[in-house]
């Protein structure tokens, strides 16, 4: 752009204001601070190319700046001291910053040169434990590689699985090290053990399922994959810890409570870690404005990603943004279109989404009857004990699972072929699918634990003796732990299944295959929302299953580790990614939004078995009382005097009540605090615009003021800085100050029309 | 550190790990990948800050930028000759600028430049245009892209100049959620 020619001499004032208002934007202070790092390519030309050294080619400009912005900090006072690292300006500007300000620091006092010093070497210190730590985290190459291929949003899924990973192996050691190590080392350390002794009583009989005589190899693999047999009286299953509690010299070790509090640990510390995983993101979506929402901007600016590194990948990002933008052009249409719809149309519409809403529930319904079906059937067949054949014992034991991830597969294929009938916009279609697939996965497990509920506290007449049915299940939280056992063996199963005999022969046919159906079929689509729901439902079943089966976390991080390099895999040599591409950011959120209704859901059975089922009096470490929680109220009581009546003080009403309010009071002042920020962001917004405008207008009437053909002779002599600056301050207030500015600045304005001169005097 | 050569003093390392996102080890991964652009003309030893600048071409073939359609723009709005001609000092601070700890706002200065490709300190609807083309590759017909752009304008801008300033920018990106986990290049 030209607004000098070559010999330096002004435009004259025929050109367009436009091509002259640029050189007085950039004398203003606001445009200096945005630190550009060659005002030679705005207003400059090139006629002095022998200043070549490095500060030269900025000349007035970056001189000038730094007295700026100097002077601004000086008026500002100087409290914002922003790290140099974080200035938009060139790398010996920057030293020369840092230089200063360590010059700066030289003439503070000693002691705060010292502080300084130090926290300096402390920062540095941190920086370089959190890198040492940064290349010990799990998978990082190869996530690091996914990322280049494929770009941020399948990234968000492995990092999610890599979180998943490290959750379960938290909890694994939180079961481990209070529940079994005790176990473990009391016979070591001179511990002793008091186990539960069977009282006699017909509650307490606990027959032995292990195989005796001649084992067929078949039924140990039978065992091995239904969680019984050999299994069964290990330290996998609730059954196994029959210990009262452990006696150390210098203690007394309490299993039972041990046990408890770690399962209400292990909910918590799940609880609080995804929140805080989420918590950046929840910001996120604070801040975006529903009113006024940006997604023609968003792409266009925030759209590619800068991270992918590979040719396929970059061409398969081109065309899902193209696709993206097209989209949102077509709900722009289909906006249009739902706004000019008609009183009858409406009516239509409507009457319609309510008879797919009553089909949905009706097949939601069918599904969850089938899968209660499917429970009790399992349960007669087992406790029949019927041995037909190897595979139908194992088709029994496993029915549940069939039909539950049978049901978790038609149903999402159902409810995207009806959403294309309710006539939504595309944005909400995809969220309302995927919440229908979120209720129905979650739900699925509920229904089965339900089921089994009710199996477990049925008795032929009447009310059961022991608060169960003892006879069937005499030790019900074992088997509730078995099926647990089998869903995430079954969930292990399937999926390596699926990627080895569905996704590597439809790779295979679809690229050596070339009939219409093959291409029709297409190549598979890493569809990251299914696969989510999918590690999420593991991920339900682990935390569900805990408490009745203390190893299934560690079974879970070792199924999640697996799951990881055979995702990976299927992920590099089969697919390619969705055409409706996932968003990093909503994603991150979405995930673990998902996850925490998962692990809502999954309180729910554990707290209600807990609390409400009598536990069983023939194995487990709960023997001695009739409900599991009875164990806090027992030791509670034996506690000293002191600290029963202050546990006594902080669960009675008093506290909770205040608690109450105080919370309430709490909420209700973030409220209001953030109804007050958005009442400033919108007065700032507008501040904004109007300033915008002021700045115009001013610099329209400068170039106005400008027309004189006089003006153009008269030889420019710079002015001195302070003028200008407070010209440029007071150019952006209100229009009324401007006449008293501009008449005592003419010549300023006068000089402001030619481009800023060389360095001759600036440097 | 162990090296039989040293590549730089410690003065050095401590200044560029004050005024950059990196550690020493990432400074010496860096200078690694520079060098390996024009192993004659870079020299190992860099103790007395040589003036040395690579070239455009060298620096788009580069793996990370190779496939980003703004990547003749990356270069040149960090490069001081605005030519694309980067310095070592200009290369670390590119990808500083550009890597994951980087704060918003830096962030947010230099989207701004990228984008706004004739330098006048507006994106204007003709930066949008190319910006737009850019990353379709000519896809879109040119409707679309006119009325992309638009919509674009219309959602960003606040001022009503029919173009996007800084401010506009800035409080337009502080909003899109996707522009921190995207505009990142990891080296």
């Amino acid at each position: 752009m030209q607004r000098v020619d070559v010999t330096g001499e002004p435009v004259p004032i025929t050109a367009r204001i436009g091509s002259l208002v640029n050189p007085l934007l950039d004398q203003l202070p606001s445009y200096q601070s945005l630190l550009y790092r060659r005002k030679s390519s705005t207003s400059k030309p090139k006629r002095r190319g022998s200043s070549r050294n490095r500060l030269g080619s900025f000349g007035s400009g970056k001189s000038g700046v730094n007295t700026i912005t100097k002077y601004e900090e000086r008026q500002n006072g100087q409290t914002l001291q922003r790290p140099v690292r974080e200035l938009p300006r060139t790398m010996a500007e920057k030293r020369t910053d840092r230089d200063q300000r360590l010059k700066q620091d030289q003439k503070l006092s000693r002691w705060t040169q010292r502080r300084r010093s130090t926290h300096r070497y402390l920062k540095r210190l941190r920086e370089d434990a959190q890198e040492r730590l940064n290349s010990l985290v799990l998978w990082r190459g190869d996530i690091h590689l996914i990322e280049g291929m494929f770009g941020t949003g399948i990234l968000s899924y492995f990092s999610f699985l890599r979180f998943l990973v490290m959750l379960n192996l938290l909890i694994f050691l939180l079961m481990f090290s209070f529940v079994m190590l005790p176990i473990i080392i009391a016979p070591h350390t001179e511990g002793n053990i008091t186990y539960n002794q069977a009282d006699g009583s017909k509650c307490s009989v606990y027959p032995n399922s292990a195989r005796r005589g001649l084992v067929i190899f078949h039924e140990h693999i039978t065992d091995l994959l239904s969680g019984g047999g050999f299994l069964e009286q290990t330290y996998l299953f609730y059954g196994y810890y029959k210990v009262d509690a452990v006696r150390f010299p210098w203690f007394n070790y309490n299993l039972a409570l041990a046990y408890l509090l770690v399962t209400i640990a292990y909910i918590l510390l799940s609880l609080i870690w995804i929140v805080k995983r989420s918590a950046s993101g929840f910001k996120r979506n604070l801040i975006q404005d529903v009113d006024r929402f940006q997604s023609f901007c968003n792409k266009v600016f925030a759209g590619w990603d800068f991270c992918i590194t590979n040719e396929n990948a970059g061409k398969l990002k081109r065309s899902s943004l193209l696709y993206e933008l097209k989209v949102n052009l077509e709900e722009e249409r289909i906006k249009q279109k739902i706004a000019d719809r008609s009183r009858t149309e409406k009516c239509r519409i409507y009457a319609i989404r309510l008879i797919l809403n009553i089909f949905v529930i009706a097949v939601l319904a069918a599904c969850f009857y089938s899968i209660y079906w499917a429970t009790i059937f399992s349960q007669k067949a087992q406790l029949d004990q019927k041995k037909e054949n190897f595979m139908v014992d194992l088709i029994y034991e496993y029915l549940p699972s069939i039909v539950i991830t049978l049901a978790n597969f038609i149903t999402p294929l159902l409810f995207c072929l009806i959403i294309n009938f309710e006539d939504y916009s595309p944005a909400f279609e995809i969220r309302f699918t995927l919440m229908r697939c979120v209720f129905m996965r979650l739900t699925s497990i509920g229904v089965l634990l339900f089921s089994l509920w009710s199996q477990i506290t049925k008795c032929k007449d009447g009310p059961c003796d022991c608060g169960y049915n003892h006879l069937l299940y005499s030790c019900w939280e074992t088997r509730v732990g078995q099926e647990m056992y089998k869903l995430t063996v079954f969930d292990f199963i399937i999926i390596a299944a699926v990627t080895i005999f569905v996704e590597f022969p439809r790779k295979l046919i679809v690229n050596y295959c070339n009939c219409r159906l093959a291409q029709w079929w297409g190549q598979q689509e890493f569809a990251i929302p299914q696969n989510v729901l999918e590690i999420v439902y593991g991920q339900t079943i682990c935390w569900i299953g805990t408490f009745y089966c203390p190893l299934l976390p560690a079974i879970c991080t070792i199924k999640y580790f697996f799951i990881f390099y055979i995702k990976k895999v299927s992920l590099m040599n089969n697919c390619r990614p969705a055409t409706r591409p996932f968003r990093a950011s909503s994603s991150n959120f979405f995930f673990l939004v998902v996850l925490l209704i998962g692990l809502a859901l999954a309180c729910l059975p554990v707290l209600v078995g807990i609390a409400q089922i009598n536990c069983s009096q023939a194995c487990g470490p709960f023997v001695n009382y009739t409900v599991s929680w009875e164990v806090v109220p027992r030791t509670v009581s034996e506690l000293p005097i002191g600290i029963r009546s202050l546990l006594f003080a902080l669960a009675s009403e008093a506290c909770a009540v205040s608690l109450f309010v105080i919370t309430c009071l709490v909420m209700f002042y973030v409220i209001a605090l953030a109804g007050a920020h958005k009442r400033v962001i919108n007065q700032l917004r507008e501040q904004l615009v109007l300033e915008g405008r002021d700045k115009r207008f001013l610099i329209e009437k400068l170039c106005q003021a400008q027309k004189p053909p006089t003006v153009w002779s008269s030889p420019s002599q710079p002015q001195p800085r302070t003028s200008r600056d407070s010209r440029g301050s007071r150019g952006s207030s209100r229009s009324p100050s401007y006449h008293t500015s501009f008449s005592s600045n003419y010549n300023d304005a006068m000089f402001l029309a030619h481009a800023p001169p060389h360095s001759s005097t600036h440097v | 550190m162990g090296n039989k050569q040293t590549t730089f003093r410690d003065e050095q390392f401590e200044a560029y790990q004050d005024c950059t996102f990196f550690t020493r080890k990432e400074i010496l991964r860096l200078h690694g990948r520079y060098r390996e652009l024009a192993p004659h003309l870079v020299p190992l030893d860099y103790t007395n800050d040589p003036d040395i600048k690579l070239p455009l071409t060298l620096l788009i073939n580069m793996p990370e930028l190779k496939e980003n359609p703004f990547r003749d723009r990356i270069v040149q709005t960090f490069s001081e000759d605005g030519q694309g001609n980067l310095s070592f000092n200009d290369f670390v601070d590119m990808f500083s600028a550009l890597c994951e700890s980087s704060s918003r706002e830096l962030k947010t200065i230099y989207a701004f430049k990228i984008y706004d490709f004739n330098r006048d300190n507006f994106i204007c609807k003709e930066d949008m245009e190319k910006t737009i083309n850019k990353l379709t590759k000519g896809e879109l017909t040119p409707e679309e892209v006119t009325l992309v752009c638009d919509k674009a304008i219309e959602e960003a801008d606040l001022d009503g100049d029919s173009k996007l300033s800084f401010a506009d920018f800035e409080n337009m990106i502080s909003k899109a959620p996707d522009f921190l986990s995207t505009f990142h290049v990891r080296i």
